[in-house]
């Protein structure tokens, strides 16, 4: 008899801790940041969960940008979607197209009766993610812009001064050979993410269209133009500063990043995200300094181009949910969330509020380096070549640009041709997205 | 025929032999042809991701693949690479077995060391190959480097396609390793040992004895690891090249993939996969047809 009470009774109190846990409204968070970046995500949620008892956070890593991107599709048509997903930039034209299956943020913000203020937003980072009329449809979250980064021991070996380090192609390359020739490097630069650099970035940069139509913020018959004189110029002068290692290709993401840490590349191009991994892994005085630009293409260089995730609210939930999600993302981007973020993880402030923050206590005077590339993606006011790119079906587009370019790097292929192959399957999978959502 | 006739049992109740076979007939249209027709059926649409919209084009996602030229070097590409994988792992595997068939001393530790590699899951092979062979960190990459040979399979095609090949290949040596020794035991001894007696040489005694008896299995084999060069290597090439590079290891298999999941394309993803079944009916009908009659059961 005595066992049959105790029994009862552990019953009971499972079943009141259950109705104390059931309590909080769950918020599923689908996103992909693993390790270091992972461990921040879920601190983030606890936090916000330790805040207040009436929602629960509960984020879940689904794989790489495209594993997570998929899974939340795959969910949504099986009914089984998260109320949040971080989608990588490349995905926003498709995220945008499908109208039904997300919940703009600023009409979240509105039915919820929370204050939301673009304008709060760095506009680099506003812009990429609003329709032409300024509303924003998604949250951003983590953004990067690549940078160039450098090995300050290898430049004073070569008799070089690391506080000038090249601020030009010409430079770059005459750095290089002299870097090279000293012994000191293999290779004068490698670049991770190819087409975000050396093909967007380079095109905001250089104020050159990648696309008609605003580079496709215009609409959705947008077609790609990266076949003109200074993207191919500048893909042909890397294909010949191959011959003599001034570039050496490793891969299309950041597969190269190993020959910079053991020293064997003077150079990295990569996203400005990577830098705290970076200084855990190199051995040398790290430098960073702005992407190099071309002085017979501009005379000053515009601003670069973000990439990273924004996150997504996905329709077809219950409304106390979405109250939930509101209070969340209004969390996330309060100035304290965001700064702390930045300053972890590399990635930028996306607010001014973040980034006075930041300023405010002290961080750039301990990393100054931290501080390239803001001042990279805000040198200048955007202009339509430079706020962005907004292409649908743009994750196959950027597989096929890897695939030309590396017809490039192989030596298949002239920059020419390979641009201009790249540009004519690109617009048929431009038009094929046309035709999808219309 | 008259053997087979006569073993051939009569039910007494004529709906108790399709009761039998149900269960079986039942997963079968579960788990093949339900998919199967589900791709078909998404190979004449276009639609958006979220299957939001979604319109019957006809046939302009076959047509759409057949007059592009990247979709026809894919098939080169992935001919020379189940080609290259299963002429290399059958080869190797059928070598194998012969050695360890007359390996007396520690037959089971060689044995159970050359079926090791089976264990592993092929995207796990892709991994390993790449951590060896990596031109940024691999250790033999950095080896091969240092012997003077510019070894560099992001920039080099050749190099790209050599690692894939191998590696499927390595995968798949196991699992032929172990048949061939099944077949190779089964040939009576006997046969064998008049042969050498009769002053056959060990390599007279395996082109006219051995080879041939081992024909059904060599059959078997070369139908299961068509099906495997074409369907199941992608893991080593999403692991190791990506596809690419500028598409040299670009099969069919990763195609329908990257194009799929990937780059959320349904319908050019669907019409692709409805080709390579249409591609692995022929080829297994084909090698039924005309092979089989050649192999000496």
């Amino acid at each position: 008899m005595a066992k049959l009470r105790s029994i009862l009774i552990a019953c009971c109190m499972v079943l009141m801790i259950s109705a104390t846990a059931f309590a909080a409204t769950e918020i599923q968070w689908w996103h992909a940041m693993g390790g270091k970046l992972g461990e921040k995500v879920n601190e983030i949620a606890d936090k916000f969960n330790a805040s207040q008892s009436e929602y629960k956070i509960v984020p879940t890593y689904k794989g790489n940008y495209t594993e997570t991107m998929t899974a939340a599709i795959a969910g949504f048509r099986a009914g089984k979607h998260p109320h949040l997903v971080q989608v990588f930039e490349v995905g926003t034209a498709t995220m945008m197209a499908a109208k039904g299956a997300v919940y703009p943020v600023y009409k979240l913000m509105a039915d919820m009766d929370l204050p939301f203020d673009t304008g709060r937003f760095l506009d680099g980072v506003a812009a990429y993610y609003t329709t032409t009329d300024g509303k924003m449809l998604s949250m951003p979250f983590n953004s990067s812009t690549p940078v160039v980064f450098y090995n300050k021991d290898a430049m004073r070996k070569a008799g070089l001064d690391p506080s000038h380090p090249p601020r030009t192609w010409p430079e770059l390359a005459a750095v290089s050979r002299k870097m090279i020739k000293a012994g000191v490097v293999k290779y004068g630069f490698i670049t991770g993410w190819q087409s975000w650099v050396q093909l967007e970035n380079f095109s905001a940069w250089h104020n050159v269209p990648l696309g008609t139509l605003e580079n496709g913020f215009g609409g959705l018959g947008t077609e790609f133009v990266f076949n003109g004189p200074a993207q191919v110029k500048h893909i042909q002068q890397l294909a010949d500063w191959q011959k003599d290692d001034v570039f050496h290709y490793a891969g299309r993401r950041s597969d190269g990043n190993p020959l910079f840490i053991n020293g064997e590349s003077a150079f990295l191009m990569g996203s400005s995200a990577a830098l705290a991994g970076l200084k855990d892994n190199c051995k040398f005085e790290l430098g960073i300094t702005m992407l190099p630009y071309w002085p017979d293409l501009v005379k000053k260089p515009r601003n670069s181009i973000i990439g990273g995730a924004t996150l997504w609210v996905l329709a077809k939930h219950k409304k106390a949910e979405y109250k939930g999600v509101a209070e969340f993302l209004n969390f996330l981007s309060s100035p304290e969330i965001q700064a702390d973020w930045h300053q972890f993880t590399g990635y930028l402030p996306i607010t001014y509020a973040a980034y006075e923050l930041s300023k405010k206590q002290g961080y750039y005077k301990t990393m100054p380096d931290a501080e390239v590339a803001i001042k990279q993606m805000t040198l200048n006011p955007p202009t339509p070549n430079s706020k962005g790119l907004r292409f649908g079906n743009y994750v196959q587009g950027r597989d096929i640009i890897n695939e030309e370019l590396e017809n490039v790097w192989t030596g298949k292929k002239t920059a020419q041709q390979a641009l201009t192959d790249a540009v004519e399957r690109g617009n048929a999978l431009l038009r094929k997205f046309e035709k999808a959502n219309k | 025929m008259a053997v087979m006739q006569d073993k051939r049992v009569h039910f007494r109740n004529k709906w108790l032999p399709y009761l039998f076979i149900a269960p079986q007939m039942v997963v079968i249209l579960v788990f093949f042809f339900w998919p199967a027709s589900q791709a078909i059926k998404q190979s004449v649409y276009l639609e958006d991701p979220f299957g939001l919209s979604s319109q019957f084009v006809w046939l302009d996602n076959f047509t759409a693949l057949f007059t592009d030229p990247h979709y026809l070097e894919s098939v080169k590409v992935t001919l020379v690479f189940s080609l290259a994988t299963i002429g290399l792992s059958l080869s190797v595997s059928l070598l194998l077995a012969v050695f360890a068939d007359q390996v007396i001393k520690g037959a089971n530790f060689y044995k159970t060391f050359i079926i090791w590699p089976y264990a592993v899951a092929p995207p796990l092979a892709g991994v390993l190959w790449l951590f060896l062979f990596h031109p940024a960190g691999g250790v033999v990459a950095y080896l091969l480097n240092h012997a003077g040979i510019d070894w560099d399979y992001f920039a080099n095609s050749g190099q790209a396609m050599l690692l894939v090949v191998v590696a499927a290949a390595w995968k798949q040596i196991s699992y032929n390793f172990l048949f061939f020794l099944a077949g190779l035991q089964a040939i009576p001894t006997s046969l064998l040992e008049s042969a050498a007696i009769d002053g056959a040489g060990p390599v007279t005694r395996f082109r006219t004895i051995i080879f041939p008896l081992l024909s059904p299995t060599t059959f078997f084999l070369l139908v299961v690891n068509v099906i495997y060069a074409f369907f199941e290597t992608f893991g080593i090439i999403h692991a190791a090249t990506q596809g690419g590079p500028g598409g040299a290891t670009n099969t069919l298999i990763f195609k329908v993939f990257n194009d799929g999941f990937i780059g959320l394309d349904l319908g050019g993803s669907a019409a692709q996969s409805v080709v390579l079944m249409i591609i692995v009916m022929m080829l297994t009908i084909l090698q039924f047809k005309f092979i089989e009659r050649r192999v000496q059961y």
